[in-house]
């Protein structure tokens, strides 16, 4: 499985003429009237091996039993989502009544938007081109449903799967750049050598599909819902095809990649991270808030878009799926 | 849409995920008849929480009245409470309903639901906006209760005297006060303070503490509120109420400060206003404040608190010595570099949840070991020194600010009663104006 990324075009494409499975090549999206561009790569479908072998090295037991699994192609942001690529939808100053055309609404001030957070989430780490942290599953979550409004576009959190199947991009080792942590430098922002914060996106080297950052830096929400037996639970065969467990919007999520703060062990594509209390333990309220952690600074995300083409009457009947009747603050 | 996107693995594969290690919802062990009982004032979302807690420690306890200013507030509030799913979304959760028993015979409103609660508790919970503090806390020592009150505790100096003298009676009458300012009971702040006043960097010299974020909640005004309506929902822009945000959140910062400088300032000059929240919904306060305090000895603190959003952020202490600095809570530095002390705080205990089980425990034992109030008075007064002196421009002293006679709270506590202060025909506020404004 791989993909033919030495041909790369660039692709500026209105939101709503993006043609499924490009054969390569990258989209930029552009997001009216808010100065954001967010540049995604095509991830080829395919099926891999999610967990890690009993034998890897730092192997949790939540990483098995490997399964077979099979996943449809999407695009993937090849940055984690910037403070910058955040604001528009955080303040409504910084957003647009304008959408991506005139056929689609963008109802910008029927926006659920997030609150003022307790203390600042990023913990005082700088702002700017760096990612966006300290939200929670949903807020990220709302961030795409807003993105998708805007652009007419299909945007969510990665599955599990997805988020796995782009880190290991066609190989089957413990990190996308092989098994030896010594080279995890070159690779990723870690504990070692991220001076115990985050850094601007993109600055270490892409992966083999041109995604930066998987490794270290921040760690990314997924849309699943985190269960130490979820692989268990997958059938033998046929494969499970684009799996994902739970109700986004419910129960203890997950995060994947490890974050600047981690041991290069922690960076492992087959490493799971499940939401904790902690990361809300000094925020005095409740219900807590269901944007902000306190005590999650080293938390973001990245995005992705079904490579197959949604009608904005899909796009808003996936989202009243996911977000239901959540409460709004 | 690729429905397949949201294709689950199956029923037996998400009850079997759910068996294997998915944090279920435990109920709490049931309330005996003999059970602690326990009142919540004030039911907003701190209330709430404070009550979690309470009902989260190992003594034996119920929750049975509640109260506050508005019957809608304790509606959700206990709904939260007997919810099973409070906090699942957090990945599990205590079921707090065998300790919660709170017929509507015991649920109050208005202002004068807290003397309805106080004959049918134990222990009290003072969690209403704190301009109200004063008049609970002294019902509640009369009353003999044992009391959790949130910070801060007044928001004027004749409030500060009614909480210190009625902290004096607690004291007398043996009544556990544990105060909300938890870093008191945050493991890395007492080590942290522990190593300072121990002399690790030597006399400290100077402070700087800093509460800068981008502000609170608001709550427009809605259609037939009265004007107290108004204010007691979007109190957090009321003086009255609120105290300003250099007293409702930076007294947190202040506190340490004291905290480590053994006492309280003699004087304190400052500058303040609004630049940036300035509508008409956003009352009185301002959004910054700049106060330089003076503390015995020639000691200087530099304390800053603004509500701006997409500003520097920064909630913390620091602390210079003769030998080192102490940059941020949990580490400690020599003039050469040298780590002295350094502390992780990853996995300490929640401190909103260790002085609720702290209290409980000495209420379980019968016995008195927290006297928090005078701390707690003397935080605040602190506080309100910096307000004094941002709003007057002057330089306040410890004595002009601990005895000055002026008084925010209103003359009558109804719907229809005009508060404090009232708009004018644009729907503003009068805005104190440092060389003109009396604040003292």
């Amino acid at each position: 499985m791989h993909w033919p990324g030495a041909a790369l075009v660039v692709l500026v494409l209105a939101a709503d003429t993006l043609g499924a499975q490009p054969p390569g090549g990258r989209l930029t999206q552009r997001v009216s009237g808010t100065g954001i561009e967010l540049t995604l790569v095509p991830i080829p479908g395919g099926t891999f091996r999610i967990g890690s072998p009993i034998e890897e090295k730092d192997r949790d037991d939540d990483e098995g039993p490997t399964r077979t699994v099979q996943v449809h192609s999407f695009w993937m942001t090849i940055h984690e989502i910037t403070h910058d690529q955040f604001g528009p939808f955080r303040h409504r100053r910084l957003d647009s009544k304008e959408g991506s055309s005139a056929a689609i609404p963008f109802d910008a001030d029927g926006v659920t938007r997030p609150s003022p957070p307790y203390e600042d989430p990023a913990h005082g780490m700088p702002k700017g081109d760096h990612p966006v942290v300290g939200m929670t599953r949903l807020a990220a979550l709302r961030y795409a449903h807003w993105l998708s409004e805007k652009t007419g576009r299909l945007y969510r959190l990665p599955t599990e799967a997805e988020w796995e199947y782009a880190c290991r991009a066609g190989g089957t080792t413990a990190f996308g750049f092989g098994d030896d942590p010594a080279v995890a430098p070159e690779h990723g922002w870690f504990d070692g050598n991220s001076g115990g914060t985050y850094h601007r996106v993109g600055l270490k080297a892409a992966n083999r599909w041109g995604l930066y950052d998987l490794h270290g830096n921040v760690a990314e929400w997924v849309m699943d819902t985190y269960d130490p037996g979820a692989y268990a639970a997958l059938p033998l065969r046929p494969p499970a095809v684009d799996p994902m467990l739970g109700d986004p919007t419910r129960g203890r999520g997950v995060v994947r990649g490890g974050a600047f703060d981690d041991p290069p062990a922690r960076l492992r594509c087959a490493e799971r991270f499940p939401e904790a209390a902690a990361w809300k333990r000094r925020d005095p309220q409740i219900p807590k808030s269901r944007w902000w952690n306190t005590d999650s600074p080293h938390v973001g995300f990245r995005l992705v878009s079904p490579a197959r083409d949604q009608s904005v009457a899909e796009i808003a009947e996936y989202w009243r799926r996911v977000l239901g009747t959540t409460p709004r603050d | 849409m690729d429905r397949r996107d949201f294709v689950k693995v199956g029923a037996g594969a998400a009850v079997g995920g759910l068996a294997i290690g998915f944090p279920a919802t435990l109920a709490a062990k049931p309330a005996t008849p003999n059970a602690i009982r326990v009142g919540l004032i004030g039911c907003g979302g701190r209330g709430t929480g404070a009550a979690v807690q309470a009902l989260s420690t190992s003594a034996d306890v119920k929750l049975v009245a509640m109260a506050d200013a508005f019957a809608d507030n304790v509606e959700t509030s206990l709904a939260t409470l007997r919810s099973p799913e409070r906090e699942e979304w957090l990945g599990g959760s205590v079921d707090l309903r065998p300790r919660i028993d709170v017929p509507a015979e015991r649920q109050f409103a208005g202002f004068d639901a807290y003397q309805r609660v106080l004959p049918l508790v134990d222990v009290v919970i003072l969690a209403t906006p704190p301009g109200f503090r004063p008049i609970h806390f002294e019902a509640a020592v009369a009353a003999g209760k044992q009391i959790f009150m949130e910070k801060p505790v007044a928001t004027d100096a004749p409030g500060v005297r009614r909480v210190l003298a009625a902290a004096k009676i607690a004291q007398e009458k043996r009544l556990n006060v544990v105060v909300g300012l938890q870093r008191h009971y945050e493991k890395v702040y007492r080590k942290w303070v522990d190593c300072l006043q121990a002399g690790m960097i030597g006399d400290i010299v100077l402070g700087r503490v800093y509460w800068n974020s981008g502000g609170v909640w608001v709550r427009p005004r809605l259609p037939g509120q009265t004007e107290m309506e108004y204010q007691m929902r979007n109190w957090y822009y009321f003086n009255w109420l609120c105290g300003d945000h250099i007293v409702e959140q930076h007294i947190h910062n202040i506190d340490v400060a004291n905290w480590v400088m053994a006492g309280h300032p003699v004087n304190a000059q400052g500058q303040g206003g609004r630049l940036v929240r300035t509508g008409k919904d956003h009352g009185e306060i301002f959004d910054h404040h700049f106060v330089e305090y003076e503390y015995p000895g020639g000691r200087r603190l530099l304390s800053q608190c603004r509500h701006m959003p997409d500003t520097m952020s920064r909630v913390s202490e620091a602390f210079h010595g003769t030998n080192g600095t102490a940059p941020k809570p949990g580490l400690i530095v020599s003039n050469t570099g040298k780590t002295l002390f350094e502390h992780d705080a990853t996995g300490d205990p929640n401190p909103y949840q260790v002085e609720h089980d702290l209290l409980f425990a000495a209420i379980a034992a019968g016995e008195h070991r927290y006297a928090d109030g005078e701390l707690g008075a003397v935080a605040t007064m602190t506080a309100i020194m910096g307000r004094m002196a941002t709003y007057s421009g002057q330089v306040v002293s410890w004595e002009e600010a601990i005895n000055s006679d002026l008084d925010l709270m209103p003359a009558a506590f109804a719907w229809n009663a005009p508060p404090p202060t009232v708009p004018n025909a644009e729907g503003r506020y009068p805005i104190p104006v440092p060389g003109v404004t009396r604040a003292y």
